[in-house]
């Protein structure tokens, strides 16, 4: 791909774009359509057109292996994390009311952290599988 | 009226474009047109308000599994390698199934009923409660991590096993031409 001077240039404009709507759409899941699942489909989108565009070589280089394979299991466990974490503080597993004083409060403190975890635990796993199945 | 037509056209589209898919020897082709399938779906799913999943569909669907699937050709081939041939059992046993589909749609309620169970059952509770017990504008947020907190879990489980699955299968080092299993080189 060392040749696609056109696609370097208009991938190396969107990427930064891509990653910023990712964001957006992470945080701005409950206000509008969007959450977890599709801001880290899109988070990993970005990445996989770096991959596509500069090598999975490089990509490999951006994103070591072995750190996005832990991050998968991050996001899961930070989901469970606050589902544990609403035990210890009285509630049942997966209950947001408690964690801040008032159950509003912490039902948005719960989604937000929750939606982080999918979110982390989807971009990585997407990657994960480009990574499996992208010619060397 | 204006929605109806636009419905109309999309489905008509969905079915020129499955035809397409399923003409196509051209593994490459047919991929693209796999993407424009799910994209056509996703616009689909915006016209039945259903924005979210519309934007589900469109990065996934459109996105992230025609790389997958372009990945894949990219390690098998491009072409089709054997000739289709009619089968006259699998005819049938598809006239069959696809009739009893359209025999079973009968009992479906109609489109956007109200009395149906999925309807009258637990939506209205979410309906009036959430805006008071979670707070949270986007109903289907609040709904999915929230209220269903326990099966959006399940799914981050699911999709973290399906990496873990690929991984095992796919990532633990290639076999090259001369028989080394090079380690680390997923």
């Amino acid at each position: 791909m060392e040749h696609y001077l056109v696609l370097r240039v208009v991938a190396r404009l969107l990427i930064p774009l891509i990653m910023l709507f990712a964001l957006y759409v992470q945080f701005h899941g409950d206000y509008g359509p969007g959450g977890g699942f599709q801001a880290g489909v899109i988070f990993a989108a970005g990445f996989i057109l770096y991959g596509i565009i500069y090598g999975v070589d490089s990509l490999r280089e951006v994103v070591h292996p072995g750190f996005v394979r832990s991050l998968a299991a991050f996001g899961v466990l930070l989901y469970a994390g606050v589902g544990i974490a609403g035990m210890l503080m009285g509630g049942e597993f997966l209950n947001y009311n408690v964690l801040a004083t008032d159950p509003v409060a912490g039902q948005h403190l719960g989604i937000l952290i929750i939606e982080a975890g999918v979110g982390i635990t989807v971009a990585s796993t997407m990657v994960i599988l480009f990574y499996a199945f992208a010619r060397p | 009226m204006t929605v109806t037509i636009i419905n109309i056209i999309l489905l008509c589209l969905l079915v020129v474009t499955a035809i397409a898919v399923n003409q196509q020897r051209n593994l490459f082709a047919a991929t693209m047109l796999a993407g424009i399938y799910s994209l056509i779906s996703a616009s689909l799913f915006v016209c039945l308000d259903a924005v979210d999943v519309a934007f589900t569909e469109a990065s996934v669907g459109a996105g992230i599994a025609t790389i997958l699937f372009l990945g894949t050709l990219a390690l098998t081939g491009f072409e089709e390698k054997t000739e289709v041939k009619v089968s006259i059992p699998g005819l049938i046993i598809v006239l069959i199934t696809g009739g009893l589909l359209i025999y079973g749609l009968q009992d479906i309620p109609a489109f956007g009923d109200a009395n149906t169970p999925v309807q009258t059952y637990l939506a209205g509770k979410y309906i009036e409660d959430s805006a008071t017990e979670i707070g949270v504008p986007n109903l289907v947020t609040s709904v999915l991590a929230s209220y269903r907190g326990y099966d959006t879990f399940g799914e981050t489980t699911v999709i973290f096993t399906a990496g873990i699955g690929v991984l095992m299968l796919l990532g633990r080092g290639r076999k090259h031409k001369k028989g080394l299993l090079e380690e680390g080189d997923y």
